[in-house]
């Protein structure tokens, strides 16, 4: 009974990283079609932004919760006046401009900080013991987070005006700009929302994987396909992806080890873009958000 | 006479080509000759991206996965055979039959694009992580270890038939280059066919390509397939220039570099992204290990500048500026006769 | 008079999107060499009833045999192959080839080089396209791409040939030389053509069949047609 609390608790960790990872780049892309290949240094940046916090006193929670997606999401609004707005419609394009800001991230913080010096911080929370098994309380407080975090963004989506403008854009970006509504301030404020959670995202995680220059590659694999296995629709793509990728990743890799694990996210990933090339959401729940 | 995009075009090129084939052992130093092997293996990988996104319109993000498909199967096939010269051929049909049994699953099953340019990364990062479990000694094929993350050996190049007669390294040179250039051949009478030519139209516009009775998914496939032993052919010369092969073929990086030598270069190209590697490839092995100007800063910046201000690369664009300036001077000349013909009706 | 043998014919064809019957159960049958007009109001269902006969279509139920052959749900290259010409509602073109190429890829489905040059050459003749034969067909003016794509479908030598709306857009002389070209093309290939332009319509067909709510409502010439009150009704505001 404590093996399968503990197994499921992991498996169910599992799910959340995924879905944590990747509904900043949801956001993202379920408002304007943009994949963001940058995403996984937003999360990189994030996760410095809390290192070099704590190492000058910041308290953690402060750090992670508050600063770093301030801090990045700054970061994604300047990317987004700069960059993101010459290429909308172009999805190949930002596919590639973002690929290039990727890497100018990892180089400007290689240069900065040097590419080896992993900087750890322990998780602020300590180790919570079910029967004979000790699972991380971390984990639990993670599980906990993005449980919250989907549930705002489904209030905010669901009720709040900007919720109902940017819902508006997402459906019909003419008939909205012809209601009046800036849809180009809504991309900009997207963007950086979407940006700011990718820093909370990493933020959050730093204190389990560490921060390294190179860390957001690692991150953007998972997150890309998770999102486009989902489809447009913000939360319901993300969430029924993480389920199916994050439990597939879960059992196989008690099953048969982390490696195949891994691979049988990557597999589902290709048989469920064959069977359902829009996504998930693209063939089931159409009216989803 | 217009070259360029022409078959003529592409001749003219492959003969610069032998030239400078012919001149580099006495301009470059012995060691660049030696470097140069695993640069030409890396352009042969960057013109089979050309063919098949440039020319075929299909986004390829995991082109690297055929790139190193080929080079791990020479490896193990020359190992196992003893000789070098089966190994390629093998190491070219690996890598196609993989691209045509993933292209059948996705070109058959109507994949749009950008999701097949997803389940192409997929696949090179799947081959990335299983190749980096395969330490011990109980991964092996035949007498070769596939050693893990530190790879495996690749035997140089020996005289066809004779298993033990190595070429040195200036042969090796002279022998890639001339795969490179029968290669850039090959690609750019490709282009002209009957086949090419619908390639190209199935990249304009593929719905009507269909309804004028072409069966555009088996195009698709064909060309895919192609450019994946081209990609296979690239990986070999890779890894007889760097005597080893190691997961990191499969990168995510690897992947990356192919997309920007192509972007640089010129996607309606073949020769832009062969110069492109060539190029970058200096540039950032002379930036070194200096980590303040480090290799990543530059290509990143290079990509962005790049997508934004030079969309269609350098070589289309120094094409383009040669062609308004001729069609100026031809306007201009033009006007002036019209003038004179004026001039001499009314006085 | 013997009658002549039936080259394409649909039975019980039915297509359906969710509730709406877009197509229901249509028997259709058209004859070696004949031209058809397809006519009715928005949404009556001709456009529909075209794609499943051209393949861009499944329909839901019901079949399409063209020479014998069931066709049904097929994809659109394989009923192109039997020696079908295409033209779409909206001109689908290579936007960024010349015209010359456009006609050429079309020839060449069915020739070899030669044949396919001759072809193509003969085709620009026929359709007066010698000045826009270099130009690329993005830049072109809608009436042009109309003709291009015209030339595409002539260039193919076709036996059998699906126009939807290949007036649509153009101006009187377009219109004009269109009608005369339909009815040269009329010689050698069977037509079936959906249009909304009366006197377009009246300058090429015998029969004309009139759809409603998916089915076909009446079948008859055009004079019988516009003489009938119910269908005057149907077409009540359309000019006729």
């Amino acid at each position: 009974m404590d093996l399968f609390f503990s197994l499921a608790l992991q498996i169910l960790y599992g799910i959340a990283n995924l879905a944590l990872i990747s509904l900043g780049l949801a956001i993202v892309f379920g408002m304007m079609r943009v994949i963001n290949l940058a995403h996984g240094e937003f999360l990189m940046l994030g996760g410095y932004t809390v290192v070099v916090a704590t190492n000058n006193g910041v308290n953690i929670w402060f750090a992670m919760l508050i600063l770093a997606p301030l801090v990045v999401g700054i970061i994604g609004l300047i990317v987004e006046r700069c960059l993101i707005q010459w290429l909308y419609g172009r999805m190949i394009d930002t596919l590639l401009a973002t690929w290039g800001l990727s890497l100018l991230f990892i180089g400007i913080i290689t240069s900065v900080f040097g590419a080896s010096t992993s900087t750890v911080i322990s998780p602020p929370l300590g180790a919570v013991t079910i029967g004979d098994y000790t699972s991380s309380g971390y984990e639990l407080f993670l599980i906990f987070v993005v449980i919250v975090l989907l549930i705002l963004v489904y209030l905010t989506l669901k009720f709040t005006s900007l919720g109902l403008v940017a819902r508006a854009t997402m459906q019909n970006a003419d008939m909205a700009a012809c209601l009046g509504i800036s849809t180009s301030r809504i991309y900009m404020v997207t963007f950086s929302l979407g940006a700011a959670v990718s820093g909370l995202a990493g933020g959050l995680l730093a204190p389990i994987t560490g921060v390294l220059p190179n860390i957001g590659v690692i991150y953007i694999a998972k997150a890309f396909i998770t999102v486009i296995s989902g489809g447009s629709a913000i939360l319901a793509g993300t969430t029924s992806a993480s389920v199916l990728l994050g439990g597939v990743n879960g059992i196989m890799s008690y099953v048969t080890g982390p490696t195949f694990g891994e691979v049988a996210l990557l597999f589902t990933a290709i048989i469920l873009l064959r069977l359902m090339p829009t996504g998930i959401t693209g063939r089931f729940f159409r009216k989803s958000q | 006479m217009r070259l360029y995009g022409t078959f003529s075009g592409t001749l003219v090129v492959a003969g610069l080509a032998i030239i400078f084939t012919l001149l580099a052992p006495s301009i470059f130093e012995f060691f660049t000759i030696i470097t140069l092997t695993q640069v030409i293996g890396l352009s042969i990988l960057a013109l089979s991206l050309a063919l098949v996104w440039g020319f075929g319109g299909i986004l390829c993000f995991g082109q690297s996965a055929f790139f190193g498909i080929g080079a791990y199967a020479y490896s193990v096939a020359a190992v196992n055979i003893g000789g070098s010269t089966g190994a390629i051929f093998i190491a070219i049909l690996a890598a196609a039959i993989f691209a045509a049994i993933l292209g059948y699953f996705v070109f058959y099953g109507k994949v749009s694009d950008v999701y097949l340019a997803v389940i192409t990364l997929t696949v090179s990062l799947i081959l990335y992580s299983l190749m980096r479990r395969t330490s011990g000694p109980e991964y092996k094929i035949g007498k070769a270890l596939l050693g893990g993350f530190n790879g495996t050996g690749s035997p140089p190049l020996n005289v066809p038939g004779n298993g033990s007669a190595m070429l040195f390294p200036m042969q090796t040179f002279y022998v890639s280059m001339a795969v490179l250039i029968t290669a850039y051949v090959f690609t750019g009478w490709l282009v002209t066919t009957k086949f090419g030519r619908v390639c190209v139209s199935i990249r304009e516009n593929d719905v009507r390509t269909e309804l004028l009775g072409y069966d555009t998914r088996l195009y698709k496939l064909g060309l895919f397939s192609i450019s994946a032993g081209i990609a296979g052919l690239g990986g070999v010369f890779f890894c007889i220039g760097v005597t080893r092969v190691t997961p990191d073929v499969f990168s995510l990086g690897q992947s990356a570099l192919a997309i920007i030598w192509v972007i640089v270069g010129g996607r309606m190209t073949l020769i832009g992204p062969i110069l492109a590697t060539f190029v970058l490839y200096f540039l950032t092995s002379s930036l070194g290990s200096q980590q303040v100007f480090n290799a990543n800063l530059v290509l990143g910046i290079i990509l962005v500048i790049f997508v934004l201000l030079v969309p269609n690369g350098v070589v289309p664009t120094i094409a383009g500026w040669f062609e308004r300036r001729r069609t100026k001077r031809y306007i201009r000349q033009k006007e002036r006769r019209m003038k004179l013909r004026k001039h001499r009706a009314t006085g | 008079m013997a009658r002549r043998e039936v080259v394409l014919e649909t039975r019980n064809l039915s297509m359906h999107f969710g509730g709406v019957r877009a197509v229901d159960n249509v028997d259709f049958e058209l004859r070696e060499k004949e031209l058809r007009c397809l006519i009715g109001p928005n949404g009556a269902g001709k456009s529909t009833f075209f794609k499943c006969l051209t393949g861009q279509l499944t329909p839901t139920s019901g079949d399409v045999v063209i020479r014998d052959i069931p066709m049904t749900g097929r994809e659109p290259h394989a009923i192109a192959g039997l020696g079908v010409g295409i033209k779409t509602q909206v001109p689908n073109l290579f936007d960024g080839l010349s015209a010359y190429e456009n006609l050429w890829l079309s020839a060449r489905r069915w020739h070899g080089d030669k044949r396919a040059s001759q072809l193509v050459k003969e085709t620009i003749e026929r359709l007066e396209l010698g000045e826009i034969r270099s130009a690329t067909v993005g830049s072109l003016a809608h009436g042009q791409r109309q003709m291009v794509e015209l030339g595409m479908v002539v260039a193919a030598e076709p036996w059998l040939v699906l126009l939807d709306e290949p007036a649509a857009g153009m101006t009187d002389e377009e219109t004009y030389k269109t009608a005369e070209l339909v009815r040269e093309i009329n010689k050698t290939s069977a037509l079936i053509v959906v249009e909304h332009d009366m006197n377009f319509i009246r300058a090429i067909s015998d029969i004309v069949t009139l759809f409603h709510q998916g089915s076909i409502f009446m079948e008859d010439t055009m004079d019988v047609i516009s003489a009938d009150p119910r269908a005057r009704e149907i077409y009540l505001g359309h000019k006729s």
